[in-house]
């Protein structure tokens, strides 16, 4: 349903769509039965000449079934729903896979930086890649991820991944993605941060491993210092 | 109609204290008036007045996100600055100073005397002083608005650190005086919710037991207690966050050891009882006007009422389903997301007890009714999309998105406006003596509901398609200016105008109504509750005949035994 218009691209963004499914399916139905019901008395027992309203005080147990049966399956759609929605919560909040990589995220008023651990794949160290407002990463990989502010509450949040987490200064937050679809997405702060928030757009770029190895290639500080051929050219002339 | 009327003991008490005179002069009158109407009718015309301030602070924004960059007719070119604030300025007024002193504060004060069959509030000097500070609170807001460096911008919320420090909102006066506003409006509110209870629980008309109390006494009692119960941690919260903005210390301020985070349960803690707050007077108008218009007794009083209490109960566990993803443990998360989802269950309940009420009436379709069956019809919606944000897996995806604006807006408009205008058109013959043109009303009630809808249903699907909130501009988002996304926002705008055009057809009638219209009864509805039972529009003190007995529960309609198919609280067979 949600994938028509925004793709599934992490691994547990299908859970999450079938989640919502679940629930448009549950009280979309029971939604549609209410309002039938309700239009369906008002236009039944619109005033008639002469005819006196009925007089039921709703007490007794006969009565009252008719809202405690709805009642009850309240209580049950609401058991399932609850079971799947933990279900959902614990696979993208409470589990943390095996990383094959780590990124770094930091938030500010109002841009992005995202820390990728470059070639040696460990952070903090001199081949790190800092980029603004655009993170790199490998399809079919597994990703944690560290979120830091320096300033005020923001909002990671990658609608394609179905993925959202907040950010608070004075600490690192961790979580965990697993891209499945190439391509670029947007990346949203979506916690009011300033006079800024609406201008704090970055992009996630998705790539197939030789692309990110070729890109990462290319942004290696080591690569990145040496003159590109066409610059060598350009200094020939 | 036989009126029983009783002179009894506590006749002499509270009324006398504060006087039978009639105040001499328009300042006396308007300024220093006791009388619980006077008060009443000023809370509802403060808070429809600034229902105006509400309303144009989101016609502005709107528009902006409807047509970025354009400059707004009455406004001019919006700035992110702007944005901000009056993002947070709907967001605020509509709340604090549009639906609690609509809602909670005219509708109390003017019906609970009425309505128990007594000649004034407990302390009416308290209630005085509540109103003065309401005023005085909404001087402060407009201080803040015209304060150096701008409105405040944090969003109503007003989560640290954006909020605490001027070096982040850039509004170094607007933010002080914003929390400050909010904090004397908290405190009127503490002294009215005090004598709201003191006054049911005391001064009650003789004969009227717990269980023949009208339904919309009781919400606003429930109501009032949750407010007092949970409002005392965002005060205390509210002076650490102006400590913070103005002396600098750091309660919320990670550098100096504080927790960000902690602001938002303090937050919430009353944020979401205020939820239910709002609601349960909404609900209560809702059994007032369904009853009446359907000729029918209540269905299962006693359930409506326990699963209100159960409601109120609820409501006080179930804060922390606004910051699933907030940084609070993950595991947090499956006990906010259990006890939210289970909230459905009582609201659901009072749903299906107004729907069971329908049955076997003999339903009159009239302005007020409209209004209070549009009130279940829409209010459905917002709950049940509620249940997509309570889900807390679901919820990682809706959170801070246009659905979770849908859903509210579904809850809050219903209650704070179309609720209130079943109030306001049932009780405007006992309000000023004369009736509202129904014509005029029914135009007004299709040109309000069929826009509302078309306001957020196309949030709903903005939502679904990941357009998240507060958000100035979305052109420089690739992936939220795809195409249709655009069309939903000028079409949600377009509605939003409108629905507020429509409004001025309220206003024309209202005061046209007001002075011209036709001459009301006593009771013009046969209704059976004591506000009925006063002469349209009641004198000072009330019941001139003397004040009423109760003999019997509030909806006694259509009872077999009877001819009339209506039999007032107050008449002895």
């Amino acid at each position: 349903m949600i994938d028509q218009y925004v793709p599934n691209a992490s691994s547990f963004a299908g859970q999450i769509d079938e989640l919502i499914l679940l629930i448009t399916a549950i009280v979309g139905f029971w939604w549609l039965l209410a309002e039938g019901v309700f239009f369906w008395l008002i236009i039944k027992f619109n005033a008639q000449e002469g005819v006196k309203a009925q007089y039921v005080s709703g007490e007794n147990a006969k009565e009252k079934r008719w809202v405690s049966m709805p009642h009850y399956a309240t209580l049950v759609f609401d058991v399932i729903i609850m079971i799947f929605a933990v279900k959902a919560w614990q696979e993208v909040k409470q589990t943390m896979p095996q990383a094959d990589s780590t990124v770094r995220v930091i938030a500010q008023q109002w841009a992005w930086t995202f820390v990728h651990p470059g070639p040696d794949n460990l952070l903090d160290t001199p081949d790190d890649i800092r980029l603004v407002d655009e993170l790199h990463v490998e399809k079919g990989k597994t990703y944690h991820f560290e979120l830091q502010s320096r300033d005020v509450l923001h909002s990671f949040s990658v609608p394609v991944f179905r993925l959202k987490q907040d950010i608070v200064p004075g600490r690192t937050i961790r979580g965990w993605f697993k891209p499945t679809m190439t391509g670029g997405f947007d990346i949203q702060c979506t916690e009011i941060c300033g006079i800024g928030h609406g201008f704090m757009p970055a992009r996630i770029l998705v790539h197939t491993p030789e692309e990110f190895q070729n890109w990462q290639q290319a942004k290696s500080p080591a690569q990145a210092a040496l003159p590109t051929p066409a610059e060598q050219m350009g200094g020939m002339k | 109609m036989s009126t029983a009327t009783a002179e009894h003991g506590h006749e002499g008490q509270g009324h006398d204290a504060h006087g039978h005179h009639e105040p001499q002069n328009f300042f006396l009158k308007y300024f220093w008036s006791t009388d619980h109407k006077i008060i009443g009718m000023q809370y509802l015309f403060t808070g429809l007045a600034m229902a105006v301030v509400g309303g144009f602070a989101v016609y502005a924004f709107r528009m902006q996100l409807a047509f970025p960059g354009m400059s707004v007719p009455g406004w001019g070119r919006v700035t992110a600055t702007d944005y901000n604030a009056l993002v947070t300025t709907h967001g605020s007024v509509m709340i604090f100073w549009v639906a609690m002193p609509v809602l909670i504060a005219a509708l109390g004060n003017y019906l609970i005397p009425l309505m128990i069959g007594c000649d004034d509030m407990v302390f009416p000097r308290l209630n005085r002083l509540s109103y003065q500070l309401f005023l005085l609170s909404i001087v402060v807001l407009f201080m803040s608005f015209y304060a150096q460096g701008g409105g405040f911008g944090g969003a109503w919320t007003s989560y640290p650190p954006l909020a605490a420090k001027a070096e982040y909102n850039l509004t170094p006066a607007g933010a002080p005086l914003w929390l400050l506003a909010v904090a004397l409006e908290f405190a009127a509110f503490l002294l009215g919710g005090i004598n709201f209870v003191t006054t049911v629980m005391n001064s009650r008309a003789p004969g009227m037991k717990m269980f023949d109390i009208p339904m919309v006494i009781w919400m606003i009692i429930i109501a009032s207690i949750m407010f007092m119960a949970s409002v005392g941690p965002l005060v205390a919260g509210a002076v650490m966050l102006f400590f913070d903005q103005t002396l600098g210390t750091g309660f919320f301020d990670p550098n100096q050891g504080g927790d960000p985070v902690l602001w938002q349960h303090l937050f919430w803690f009353f944020g979401h009882p205020e939820v239910y707050v709002v609601l349960l007077p909404a609900m209560g108008i809702v059994a007032e006007v369904v009853t009446t218009f359907a000729r029918k007794k209540l269905f299962a009083y006693k359930t409506v009422l326990y699963t209100a209490v159960g409601t109120g109960v609820l409501g006080f566990f179930v804060w922390a389903h606004h910051q699933f993803i907030a940084g609070i443990d993950p595991r947090m998360a499956n006990i906010f997301s259990v006890t939210t989802l289970l909230i459905s269950i009582p609201v659901a309940e009072m749903c299906f007890v107004y729907i069971a009420t329908l049955y076997g009436g003999s339903i009159r379709l009239t302005t007020p009714m409209l209004w209070a069956l549009a009130f279940i019809g829409e209010f459905l919606i917002g709950g049940v999309t509620g249940i997509f944000l309570g889900a807390s897996g679901a919820d990682i995806y809706f959170h801070d998105t246009y659905f979770v604006i849908a859903h509210f807006h579904y809850t809050f408009f219903p209650i704070a406006f179309i609720a209130v205008f079943a109030a306001m058109t049932y009780w405007f013959p006992k309000m000023f003596g004369r009736y509202m043109n129904e014509a005029w009303g029914k135009v007004h009630f299709w040109g309000t509901i069929i826009p509302f809808n078309f306001i957020f249903i196309p949030l709903f699907l903005l939502g679904a398609r990941g357009d998240h909130r507060r958000i100035y501009d979305y052109t420089h988002f690739p992936d939220l200016m795809k195409p249709g996304m655009q069309d939903l926002r000028i079409l949600a705008t377009l509605a939003l105008v409108t629905l507020l055009a429509f409004q001025l057809v309220f206003v024309v009638n209202f005061f046209l109504s007001m002075f011209r219209g036709k001459k009301a009864e006593a009771n013009p509805w046969k209704a059976n509750t004591l506000e009925w039972v006063a002469p349209s529009p009641p004198p000072h003190g009330n019941f001139p005949e003397g004040l009423p007995n109760v003999y019997r529960g509030p909806y006694e309609f259509s009872h077999p035994d009877r001819q009339e198919d209506y039999w007032p609280q107050n008449v002895a067979s």
